[in-house]
């Protein structure tokens, strides 16, 4: 594999690199103008506490979130748990749910006096902790699995199962089976997902702030927020950056430079689902009590709000809604198509420059998303005028945002693929774009529509953007719960937040049944 | 079909929110559900339009900042004279008019003229009316360090609202004295909240006994879960520090295309029908003088806020210092 890439891709590449690290430079910008006293601040005892607190949160988060989804992942794609399609989309949807919605609901249901904690008392079941780590660990948890959940089921979804089929006849019991070949080759998977896990953990400020434990995330906010001073907080946004570039180069340690497709002709199919039998029970209390805990719980508080409440006539939620689903629609079109230069660059091509380029995607993914938002407003006004102000400028600001989520995923499904198969076409005399299109696209689909199906997501419930650089006047349904939720108006809230989770779990069901169908269009044709 | 949804899409995402005629561009820090009707009526009484970018006073001020001269914003109305003082800091804030600024207490101003007061936030000490008795509440925030408040509060030092305060504490008793009340309390070990609204919420469930938040969240809160909540408002003695007086208000910036559009929504803030809104709607001070507060309050002149200089409310540096050496932060 010792070839080059190609002028196009290289100067693609570097494009969206270059916009991907726009917030990074923006600190550094910011950076120049701190004072001795500030760098002093930045080394304190305190500071360098806090960031280990935060990082030991993101490590703890990562592996329970990872112990939670690969059987969800393995359940909803390799075997035959009744409901498989239903249960998937539903297991995404915490996605959407944003954290300030999400940490009020923990609280209101298991915190002292909360909905759920009398109740629970008097059947004698152990009240789940919500506060400091325990309640960090459990909300985080129940926000970010499904990113783990989403690259795993694609990794599953585009494993080539003679392999497995192999190990089989080769006398491996099926539970051998799956952990020498299966999870092995779910490394690349596992390391897109975790990453995103892990690097939002570090940028979360809404849920850790809620359940009271001390995040690094929090100095940020509060240098920007009450002080406004903006190079003390750019220092504090560089050392997030310098945490991200560290836990990279760790993850590209662990991830290794294997392929993980095989060298012979051929393409993946579908395995034929195992049979789960009396398993199935298990398997079902298990999606039931994640979807419970995930979707239900918050359902149910967002009911009762708004059942509580006085009705006030809400003034038009149509609107809004469309303007997400316009705006997230785009987006996740937007960064499935940019992460693919990087992705192809990163998968593909061996090399200094070309994992660079691929690498700089996640820069400024640990930022807390006001940096990321006011980063843009710099750039927008200072560089980009005709822009500003405008929903182009905003979909820049979610294509930045988002890229990361959209390029571990599009990689690690290129990274199944052997690309022989796009040689072989191109031998044949088809052009790269028509290889793309006609041969590796098709059977990169499960990996491009999960790419798709988390940045759509999670764009639907996007708020520091959103507020300071959609066009005026454009409301969404996230900064119609933000509006109301402010002022501690929940029963306000509520009917614009059950309506995010609706328009999105029916957004994720349509990505989800596109994925269906182009396994089935593979094992046909 | 390429070549016709191409000119389509570019037109959808480059519009401008261009309009006829005299268009205000307000960044308002102050929430939709609050001001958009006295916007409203503004546009009906005036007859000039107005755009709105509703955010967080501190992200709209942030933004102001990043955005410096090239900013399309008119005006700026915020929650907190902190981000004000700020903006004015920095230089994008234009004087306003004289009359303009003398409807409002000079307590209620930017000395140097750069901005106005349009309504009153006091500082209160809110309780659960089922744990605490009000007469067992202490007169003077120096109080709450008592060992009789340990395990009992609720605080959100990472909240504007009370590093305002703190920066009043330090302005009145000095930074030595400020922070031996951070610590005092630190050692009763409150529970620390996002908010002054998660504090309510707080209260209400029994969590915790008293929190220090300002005045207006305990109505909002009844008026979203109902008169019954367990919870009232407790008023410090005259003078004070856990009395402060912050205001919410509004600047001119110096960027605007149309300052005499922007006076005349300052003007307008300032007649009778919008100080009886902030009254009746958001359970805030008026700050006009014969504009009635909501009953249940007591009256702004028996408050007794200290007298300081709200524009030095500024510092926060210092304040976030001063909790950072506490322990608080």
């Amino acid at each position: 594999m010792s070839r080059r890439a190609s002028r196009p891709l290289l100067a693609a590449g570097l494009a969206v690199a270059g916009l991907a690290l726009l917030p990074a430079a923006y600190l550094v910008v910011r950076a120049t103008g701190a004072s001795r006293e500030a760098w002093e601040l930045l080394f304190r005892p305190r500071t360098l506490g806090l960031l280990g607190s935060t990082l030991g949160l993101a490590l703890a988060v990562t592996v329970c979130a990872t112990v939670l989804s690969l059987p969800l992942a393995w359940l909803t794609t390799r075997t035959d748990l009744p409901g498989r399609r239903i249960w998937t989309a539903l297991l995404c949807l915490p996605l959407a749910l944003p954290t300030f919605v999400s940490g009020y609901v923990l609280l209101a249901a298991f915190g002292t006096g909360g909905a759920l904690e009398e109740p629970l008392a008097r059947l004698g079941l152990p009240v789940p902790p919500v506060y400091g780590f325990p309640g960090a660990l459990l909300s985080l948890t129940l926000s970010t699995y499904p990113y783990l959940f989403l690259a795993l089921r694609a990794g599953l979804l585009s494993q080539d199962p003679a392999l497995l089929e192999c190990a089989r006849s080769l006398g491996l019991t099926p539970v051998r089976a799956f952990w020498r070949v299966t999870v092995p080759l779910l490394r690349p998977a596992f390391a897109s997902g975790a990453l995103l896990v892990g690097l939002y953990v570090l940028s979360d400020f809404g849920a850790v702030a809620l359940v009271q434990y001390d995040a690094f995330s929090r100095i940020i906010y509060m240098q920007y927020e009450g002080a406004y001073d903006r190079a003390y907080a750019a220092l504090l946004g560089l050392a997030l950056v310098a945490v991200t570039v560290v836990v990279l180069v760790l993850e590209a340690r662990v991830r290794g430079r294997a392929s993980y497709h095989r060298s012979a002709k051929g393409t993946s199919r579908a395995v034929a689902p195992v049979r789960l039998g009396r398993w199935s029970v298990p398997a079902l209390a298990l999606c039931g009590a994640v979807v419970a805990l995930g979707v239900g719980l918050p359902v149910g508080i967002l009911v009762y709000w708004a059942a509580r409440g006085v009705a006030s006539g809400e003034a038009g939620v149509w609107g809004p809604a469309v303007n997400s689903v316009l705006a997230s629609g785009l987006a996740a079109v937007l960064s499935v198509v940019a992460a693919l230069p990087l992705a192809v660059l990163g998968a593909r091509y061996p090399g200094r420059l070309p994992t660079l380029l691929e690498r700089s995607a996640y820069v400024g993914y640990a930022l807390p998303p006001i940096v990321l938002a006011l980063s843009l407003v710099f750039f927008g006004i200072n560089a980009a005028p005709f822009l500003y102000g405008t929903l182009a400028m905003l979909l820049l600001a979610y294509l930045v945002r988002f890229l990361p989520q959209a390029v571990g995923t599009v990689r690690a499904a290129l990274l199944q693929l052997s690309p022989r198969l796009g040689e072989a076409a191109a031998t044949l005399g088809h052009a790269p774009a028509s290889v793309l299109r006609r041969v590796t696209a098709p059977l990169m689909a499960p990996g491009l529509l999960a790419g798709a199906a988390l940045v759509f997501l999670t764009a639907m419930k996007e708020l520091p953007a959103t507020l300071l650089l959609a066009p005026i006047g454009f409301d969404t349904l996230a900064t119609r719960v933000w509006g109301a939720t402010a002022e501690g108006q929940f029963a306000q809230a509520a009917p614009s937040a059950l309506l995010l989770m609706a328009v999105s779990a029916l957004g994720v069901g349509l990505l989800l049944s596109q994925e269906e169908r182009a396994r089935s269009s593979q094992v046909t044709g | 079909m390429n070549r016709l949804l191409t000119p389509f899409l570019l037109a959808l995402l480059l519009a401008p929110a261009a309009r006829a005629g005299e268009t205000l561009t307000i960044y308002s820090g102050r929430n939709e559900r609050l001001v958009a009707p006295l916007y409203k009526a503004f546009t009906e009484k005036t007859g000039i339009q107005v755009k709105v970018r509703y955010g967080e006073t501190p992200q709209i001020a942030a933004t102001l900042l990043e955005e410096g001269a090239k900013s399309p914003a008119d005006v700026f109305v915020a929650q907190d004279a902190g981000a004000l003082g700020a903006v004015a800091r920095a230089g994008l804030l234009q004087p306003l008019p004289k009359e303009l600024l003398e409807k409002v207490d000079a307590r209620f101003r930017s000395p140097e003229g750069t901005w106005v007061g349009l309504s009153g936030r006091a500082r209160v000490v809110a309780y659960n009316t089922k744990k605490v008795k009000p007469e067992a509440l202490p007169t003077s925030i120096q109080g709450f360090t008592d060992p009789a408040w340990k395990g009992r509060i609720g605080w959100a030092p990472t909240n504007g609202s009370f590093q305002a305060f703190v920066t009043a504490l330090r302005l009145m008793k000095g930074d030595e004295a400020a922070k031996q009340w951070l610590v005092g309390v630190k050692a009763n070990g409150p529970r620390t909240y996002k908010n002054n609204a998660a504090i309510i919420e707080a209260l209400a469930r029994g969590e915790i006994d008293v929190g220090f938040v300002n005045h207006y969240y305990l109505y909002a809160a009844k008026k979203d879960k109902g008169e019954g909540l367990p919870v009232a408002n407790h008023f410090l003695a005259p003078g004070d520090a856990g009395t402060l007086v912050n205001v919410a208000g509004m600047g001119v910036l110096k960027s605007s295309k149309q300052p005499e559009a922007a006076r005349k929504l300052v003007a307008f803030l300032l007649e009778q029908q919008a100080q009886q809104h902030f009254a009746k709607e958001t359970f805030e001070y008026p700050l006009v003088a014969g504009v009635e507060a909501a009953s249940a309050l007591p009256a702004l002149s028996k408050v007794g806020s200290p007298e300081l200089d709200l524009s030095k409310l500024e510092d926060l540096k210092g304040t976030l210092k001063l909790l950072q050496e506490a322990g608080v932060l």
